[in-house]
């Protein structure tokens, strides 16, 4: 009989005490959130808008304050690490400057932290190659289709090479599949970079295809419900779609969702 | 024989319609208004013929010269001293709320108050009259300048300020990396108002302050051609003037295409 082998634990990277956030127009946007993320994870937040999916996303990223708790990432207080260039942030939309090419876009985290155009030139080529937009660093947003504009996005996270990478509904607003050809990119990063990924999402399936871990939250106030482990393993492929044990864990995601709806008046 | 490629031919076409026709209806325009005049034996000092204008233009070319230029220097100047004061300000408002609220109602004092009304005034405090034309001017053209800028420099994407945020971006990278590039579509618009705004002010302003001096400029000639009943030079003044105009406009629409027009929706070509 086989030993099942036990991997040493990872360290833990992301680490939030009790955080509330409260907004001053009196909404409690997160109440007592408390979470272990630990390096290498790919971790959805999961859950209905007003669940305060994003809001914890952003607080992680120090571009919201908490209101109580606390935040520690990769070993210091959210939002002040030395340059800020150990997080990728990707927005929901693309978020790219119209006036820059797709290398100036990509360029801009390694311009802020003072580095020349020459100096950045082989890891804004390497960011593009990652993402196979290499042959367009020359073109402008408005010439590249929305999923490439998401593509530049993010390259743009990738190329300072953090070690943790946020993902804010990042393909929400593209057709489905541009979605499923990104979700395996994004995994393919992932693995390849060895990073951790925190990804929202209001979507059961690209939760599920995903992620090694989901985390469920409710709304009213923004809380953590349930915290499932996923029990598929990679690598995923478009075929994993199409296996009893997504489906079988689609549903149990599902339902564990659905039971935070409960309370959810329709017409409110 | 080399057949050319449709689209570079109908762009060609395009191009020559787009520089023939308006010559052509202008050319056309003349030769009626010549013909009327010679048809119906108009006297010249009623209207005169364009061939009586031009004649005029090149006989009094020395002094309707000068004038012109001192009518292009004070349009400049303005120009550039209400982009100078209209850029500062309005970084100063996008930087501070408590600067634009307590400043902005003397920027709509200024703005509202007629020239006109204003120029007797500042003629008699003010003892150059080119001084006193160039703060008229100024004041016309100032505005929008302003107003623009402080607006454009505050309508940068929420999420792209979030970004510079994230990667600690200091105030000054802000401001010349993300701000800037946000105003200038803002900024360009503002840009082709005032440039015309100047033109008019100046000239508006010279009619108040009358013909005192030597050195004046040809909203001058015209008053005084229209004192002493010389309509054809009446003309060939207000020829300059729209020739100036026509120039500032020409150049500031140069301007915003040559800044914005590989990016910005107002000046991008599309193709149906």
């Amino acid at each position: 009989m086989m030993e099942q082998k036990i991997l040493p634990e990872a360290p833990v990277q992301i680490e939030m005490s009790n955080v509330d956030k409260r907004f001053g127009n009196n909404v409690t946007a997160v109440q007592g959130m408390s979470l272990q993320i630990r390096e290498g994870e790919f971790v959805s937040f999961l859950g209905p808008s007003g669940c305060g999916k994003s809001t914890a996303l952003k607080m992680i990223s120090g571009l919201l304050s908490v209101s109580s708790g606390a935040i520690s990432v990769n070993g210091h207080p959210a939002g002040q690490s030395i340059d800020g260039s150990d997080v990728g942030y990707v927005f929901q939309e693309a978020t790219l400057m119209p006036w820059a090419t797709v290398f100036d876009n990509v360029y801009l985290p390694l311009k802020l932290q003072g580095l020349s155009r020459k100096e950045a030139g082989p890891r804004v080529r390497e960011a593009l190659d990652m993402v196979g937009l290499a042959k367009f660093s020359a073109s402008y947003p408005r010439q590249l289709s929305g999923g490439m504009k998401m593509r530049v996005s993010i390259a743009r996270a990738m190329v300072t090479k953090p070690k943790l990478l946020l993902m804010d509904e990042p393909f929400a607003a593209l057709d489905e599949m541009t979605r499923f050809k990104l979700n395996n990119d994004v995994l393919d990063l992932w693995k390849s970079q060895g990073l951790t990924v925190i990804f929202v999402t209001h979507s059961v399936f690209e939760s599920v295809y995903l992620s090694s871990r989901v985390i469920v939250m409710a709304a009213r106030p923004g809380r953590v419900v349930h915290d499932i482990p996923l029990p598929g393993g990679y690598p995923r492929t478009g075929e994993y779609r199409t296996t009893a044990e997504y489906a079988e864990t689609c549903r149990l995601v599902s339902n564990a969702l659905e039971g935070t709806m409960d309370n959810v008046d329709i017409n409110h | 024989m080399k057949t050319a490629d449709p689209a570079l031919q109908a762009m060609l076409r395009e191009r020559n319609l787009r520089i023939i026709m308006p010559i052509a209806s202008i050319l056309a325009a003349l030769g009626l208004w010549e013909f009327l005049v010679w048809y119906n034996d108009v006297p010249h000092y009623l209207i005169p013929a364009p061939s009586l204008i031009a004649k005029t233009l090149i006989q009094d070319w020395a002094t309707l010269a000068q004038s012109a230029w001192f009518t292009v220097k004070l349009t400049l100047l303005s120009l550039s001293l209400a982009i100078a004061g209209g850029v500062l300000l309005g970084m100063l408002f996008a930087l501070s709320r408590t600067v634009e609220i307590s400043l902005f109602p003397f920027a709509v004092i200024l703005q509202v108050t007629p020239v006109v009304a204003i120029a007797p005034l500042i003629l008699i405090y003010v003892e150059s009259t080119f001084w006193a034309l160039l703060i008229c001017a100024w004041i016309v053209a100032f505005f929008p300048i302003l107003s623009n800028t402080a607006i454009g420099l505050r309508s940068a994407d929420h999420n792209l300020r979030d970004m510079f945020r994230l990667y600690q971006a200091t105030p000054w990278q802000r401001l010349r990396y993300l701000l800037i590039p946000s105003a200038l579509p803002y900024f360009m618009a503002a840009l082709k108002i005032a440039g015309g705004l100047a033109l008019i002010g100046a000239v508006v302003a010279e009619f108040v302050a009358g013909t005192a001096g030597q050195n004046t400029g040809l909203a001058s000639r015209i008053l005084e051609s229209s004192f002493r009943n010389e309509i054809p030079r009446m003309f060939a003044a207000l020829f300059l003037v729209s020739v100036l105009g026509i120039i500032i406009f020409l150049t500031t629409s140069w301007l915003s295409r040559a800044v914005l027009g590989h990016w910005h929706e107002s000046e991008i070509k599309r193709e149906l």
